[in-house]
């Protein structure tokens, strides 16, 4: 069976258990999802990988209706409250309304399909779904 | 020259903002540049510094472009570049070699051609590679925006908003909508505003929506503009004619803070607490409470971003935003005027400009020239900008002293 590739390297596929990661200062606790340089809180340069919680809250949210080429609108953005780590991520399996996304909404990791490139790898991308 | 830690503002001025197509950037550059001289009464033969700005050609030196039209004198030249806060930039810059004693009189110029540019930021729309293959320092194999969350302006100040009203309640659509109908309402009264029309409350709730909540007419109009001003610090005022005098305003604080390090910064911009920081210290140095403000023109890029604003720059207790503008505090007959040039959505925001045009506005408050949208008695004014990266200026202006003669 072909591979599967996270659309970032923070998204850990984990054989049917997804979850996000972040670098963890080992000084301060600050997170981050990109490569560091160092802290950006305490300047310290030793980090740890952490699993994020894969439930979280809206803590902000809006709907956009014009985007770049190529993605399809309209699409609900947020900022998720995991467990205290704030994580961007795409509102999925919900209408895009004002009507169905709120903020205070309890939300849950899933992931989805990018679809497979020439060497048949699939590209799995994530957002957040509501938990029922 | 000698140092002081008294500024002036000696002269200011910012071009009718809006489509001019047959201006090029160094054309409005040159009549801001060209008008700031002639109201401060001094030529480019007095300029010892300049600062200039120009977000979208962010390389192309417009200080000397500038200077090749209006005056090459060898002076000094900071090309500057912080978002939207890339006037106050110039400003702030011009002020610390004045402030320094290092020359008699500064010149900063903010300009942009911004007309018909439509979205802007967010990511690139470059086509996928052939295989899914990990770059830059998220690993990403496909661009992001649009997947995780947005890049866009009109998205990311809606989420600021959003966030606000989890945070505190009180906040809906409706609400921010009736921020932006007072902007426009208040644009009626400004010859210079790229927009000069009144909206109906449900006009804009049912025009076109960008980001839920920020319908077209809540986002900043783009357009084109161009401002500057002349500084000059205590010491030279006091040489000056008597109309000179009379005519300069006081930078009684002039701030610029970046975003410091909270957590979740880096998912969703805070623009709070850097604003806030700003404010504390700019209140702080002129030595005003935020209930001595007569107008305040702050950075309404979005309707959303205005309601965060009342409560970053102090002008309510935390949290109380909502509650604020509903009391009908920041019309332009209540408490605390904001913008009642139009602000951002109304009035246009060239990026580059909006940093010195806003404080043009104060400023012609403060010199009590404003005509039809005078605030009557108008002593001190706050003028704020705000640029995604982040950076923030903050000034406080206040009327000159000087009597006039007879």
């Amino acid at each position: 069976m072909a591979g599967q590739i996270p659309l970032v390297d923070y998204l850990v596929l984990d054989a049917g258990e997804p979850h996000l990661v972040a670098q963890e200062c080992t000084n301060c606790g600050a997170r981050f999802f990109d490569r560091r340089n160092a802290c950006a809180g305490c300047f310290g340069t030793e980090f740890s990988s952490v699993p994020i919680a894969t439930e979280g809250t809206v803590r902000a949210f809006t709907i956009v209706a014009f985007a770049a080429p190529g993605i399809p609108t309209p699409f609900a953005a947020t900022v998720v409250d995991c467990a205290g780590t704030q994580v961007r991520a795409n509102l999925i399996n919900v209408t895009p309304d004002p009507e169905h996304v709120h903020d205070g909404m309890k939300v849950r990791l899933a992931t989805y399909s990018l679809g497979a490139d020439s060497d048949g790898t699939e590209a799995i991308g994530f957002g957040f779904e509501p938990v029922s | 020259m000698s140092a002081s830690d008294e500024v002036w503002i000696l002269g200011i001025r910012m071009t009718k903002f809006g489509k001019q197509p047959g201006l090029d950037t160094v054309d409005l550059a040159a009549e801001a540049a060209m008008g700031a001289l002639s109201d401060a009464g001094v030529t480019m033969k007095d300029i010892g510094v300049i600062a200039a700005g120009n977000l979208m050609n962010a390389s192309a030196g417009i200080g000397q472009q500038l200077q090749k039209q209006i005056g090459q004198t060898g002076v000094p030249v900071y090309n500057v570049a912080n978002a939207c806060a890339t006037g106050a930039t110039a400003l702030r810059t011009a002020i610390m070699a004045v402030k320094a004693g290092e020359v008699d009189y500064g010149l900063a110029v903010g300009v942009e051609k911004l007309a018909g540019a439509g979205l802007l930021a967010g990511g690139s729309s470059k086509k996928d590679d052939d295989t899914w293959t990990p770059k830059g320092r998220y690993g990403a194999v496909a661009p992001v925006d649009g997947r995780i969350g947005t890049e866009t302006m009109p998205g990311v100040f809606a989420q600021i908003g959003t966030e606000y009203g989890h945070k505190y309640g009180g906040t809906s659509f409706e609400l921010f909508a009736k921020i932006s109908e007072k902007n426009h309402a208040h644009s009626t009264l400004n010859p210079l505003a790229s927009y000069q029309k009144r909206f109906t409350l449900e006009q804009i709730m049912n025009d076109v929506m960008i980001a839920y909540p920020n319908t077209r007419p809540m986002c900043s109009a783009n357009c084109d503009g161009a401002a500057a001003a002349v500084v000059c610090n205590g010491e030279t005022l006091k040489s000056l004619s008597l109309e000179q005098r009379r005519r300069a305003v006081k930078v009684s604080a002039s701030v610029l803070t970046t975003d410091p390090y909270e957590e979740g910064c880096q998912v969703l911009p805070n623009v709070n607490t850097l604003t806030r920081k700003a404010a504390e210290i700019a209140y702080a140095q002129a030595g005003i409470a935020p209930s001595d403000l007569n107008l305040v023109e702050l950075h309404d890029c979005f309707a959303t971003a205005e309601l965060v604003h009342y409560d970053n720059l102090m002008l309510c207790e935390v949290g109380g935003a909502a509650d604020f503008f509903n009391s009908g505090a920041t019309w332009r007959d209540g408490s605390t005027p904001v913008n009642v040039s139009g602000g951002l959505e109304s009035k246009g925001h060239p990026i580059a400009a909006t940093g010195i045009a806003n404080i043009w506005e104060i400023c012609h408050h403060l010199r009590g020239e404003a005509g039809d949208r005078q605030i009557e008695n108008a002593k001190v004014g706050l003028a704020h900008v705000i640029g995604l990266g982040s950076a923030c200026g903050v000034h406080i202006l206040e009327k000159s002293a000087a009597k006039s003669a007879v």
